[in-house]
């Protein structure tokens, strides 16, 4: 008998842990000021806080909570990435997310479904078993199936020949998961609160102070502040704030559009991901199926979205599960994607003194906050990237050395 | 948008257009053979050139291309009101003799 429960629910008062900050006064000074209060800044400021002792650290938002890209993302988790510096990178985010609720107290509806990349053509074939050759190498659960192997993991799809592109084989990754993506903005924002951490709703940047080489605070909407150390996380923004700290990023600012289906009986159990046919599908909890395709075909700072992304997105989802004809639409949305030219991020040290930047995560950005809030943290402790995050460094495009991950890292490309 | 003016075929839907990218200019490469700090001045520009965006938020001038007529041309676009301000021929930025300097501003 849950006599706890029971006292709990009798009591005069409730008891409850506030998630998000009352409006407050911004501070005129902080020793880090974090432009950005989505996913990213706020596991920054959780980290800095946890692992390093920072806390006078104030996280500024232009929007409500983690309005931009974290609210608009289709939450898929996975490390099954081409190059050894991206998987080992995303295999420590998955690492940190499988612990996660736990550390921050909060249900993340975190559930391993198991990853499905199909392929449709022989160089599809080829490309997965490279991806799978790379992954195992470093660890990481990931191996080419064949059709008897796809058909045990998702008997509803169609795999006959009768399809314009039938499938033959995939790349599975059984540690593919789904997770509520709002949560885990939640959990660190509040995680960040309990230690200290001041988050500003409404604040948006305005300007970047930069006196000889160095950041020495911000301008906002609220009134100048000081900051020894500035970080920018601001995803489809990244360009416009760099401006404001005169750098020039290599990134284009391409909408992604998503949907979701009316909620259905519980049918797919594993992510689907189609790079031929540009659709990426998965179930949620509530039954809805979350779906998502390429980026839009030029670039816009907009989230709207529009009849051709999902008339597209139709005939490549029939073809794969034709019985869903007579499902609905029920709503659908975009985020600004920060395009970069290899489809790997950029993270660390600017040419600005105490000026960092965690930016260029297009479509590939929620299955990293964990890994780049953690990391990003120790940069800006150190003022010194470590190991795993120095192949994503601005600089590397003045030396020619991207780290190209288009064919793990979306489809549509 | 669904409708983009294409200058050479008139209105078109926008389905038979691809974005060509930002309005850039090659870098002029002025480093004579053995000068080291100049070859790698003009690394940096053509670093700049190949990746280096500027990304506005605002009006941009971009390359477009009508893909059934293969034609390529210029459009200055709002990309946060979603529209097309003005397309145009190419040979409104193209009308000056190939010689040292980037030729374009």
């Amino acid at each position: 008998m849950p006599l706890g429960l029971l006292k709990y629910g009798l009591r005069k008062k409730y008891q409850g842990r506030r998630y998000f900050p009352a409006a407050a006064p911004v501070r005129p000074s902080y020793d880090v000021v974090i432009i950005g209060g989505g996913g990213h800044g706020l596991a920054c400021a959780y980290y800095l806080a946890r692992d390093w002792g920072i806390r006078n650290i104030a996280v500024l938002e232009k929007g409500w909570l983690a309005s931009g890209n974290t609210a608009r993302n289709t939450a898929i988790i996975r490390s099954n990435y081409l190059t050894p510096e991206g998987a080992l990178f995303y295999e420590e985010s998955l690492e940190l997310y499988r612990s996660l609720a736990n550390e921050l107290g909060i249900n993340l509806m975190y559930s391993e479904r198991g990853h499905l990349t199909l392929a449709h053509t022989d160089a599809a074939i080829r490309t997965s078993r490279w991806r799978a050759e790379v992954n195992k190498h470093l660890g990481i659960d990931s191996e080419l199936v064949g059709l008897d192997e796809i058909h045990r993991l998702c008997p509803q799809l169609d795999l006959s020949d009768k399809t314009s592109y039938p499938i033959l084989g995939a790349l599975y990754h059984p540690p593919g998961a789904i997770a509520r993506h709002d949560a885990v903005a939640w959990g660190y924002a509040r995680g960040a609160m309990e230690r200290g951490v001041e988050i500003h709703q409404q604040t948006e940047v305005t300007g970047i102070t930069i006196e000889d080489g160095q950041v020495t605070g911000v301008d906002t909407n609220r009134g100048r502040i000081s900051a020894g150390k500035v970080v920018q996380a601001v995803a489809g923004m990244s360009s416009v704030l760099a401006r404001m700290a005169g750098l020039k990023l290599p990134i284009r600012s391409i909408p992604l559009q998503a949907c979701v289906s009316e909620p259905l009986k519980p049918f797919l159990d594993p992510i689907i991901v189609s790079g031929s046919l540009h659709v990426y599908v998965s179930q949620s909890a509530r039954g809805e199926l979350v779906m998502g395709g390429s980026t839009d075909p030029y670039p816009l700072y907009s989230t709207r979205s529009t009849l051709d992304f999902t008339e597209g997105l139709m005939g490549p989802m029939l073809e794969l599960f034709p019985f869903l004809r007579h499902a609905k639409v029920l709503r659908q949305w975009g985020g600004i994607a920060d395009m970069t030219p290899d489809f790997s991020p950029i993270m660390g040290l600017t040419p600005v003194k105490n000026y960092y930047i965690d930016a260029g995560w297009g479509t590939w950005g929620f299955k990293a906050t964990p890994v780049s809030g953690k990391r990003m943290a120790e940069t800006i402790a150190n003022d010194r990237a470590p190991e795993l995050l120095r192949p994503f460094e601005l600089a590397r495009f003045d030396r020619l050395q991207q780290v190209g991950e288009r064919g793990a890292a979306s489809v549509g490309h | 948008m669904k409708v983009i003016h294409c200058p050479l075929n008139g209105p078109r839907n926008a389905q038979e257009f691809v974005c060509g990218g930002e309005v850039k200019f090659p870098p002029a490469e002025s480093a004579a053979a053995g000068d080291v700090a100049g070859h790698e001045a003009d690394m940096r520009r053509w670093v700049d050139y190949i990746f280096m965006e500027e990304n506005r938020a605002g009006v941009v001038q971009e390359w477009w291309c009508h893909v059934a007529s293969g034609y390529w041309f210029i459009a200055e676009r709002d990309t946060t009101s979603d529209t097309f301000l003005r397309t145009y021929s190419s040979q409104e930025l193209l009308n000056r003799p190939v010689s040292s300097g980037s030729g374009h501003e």
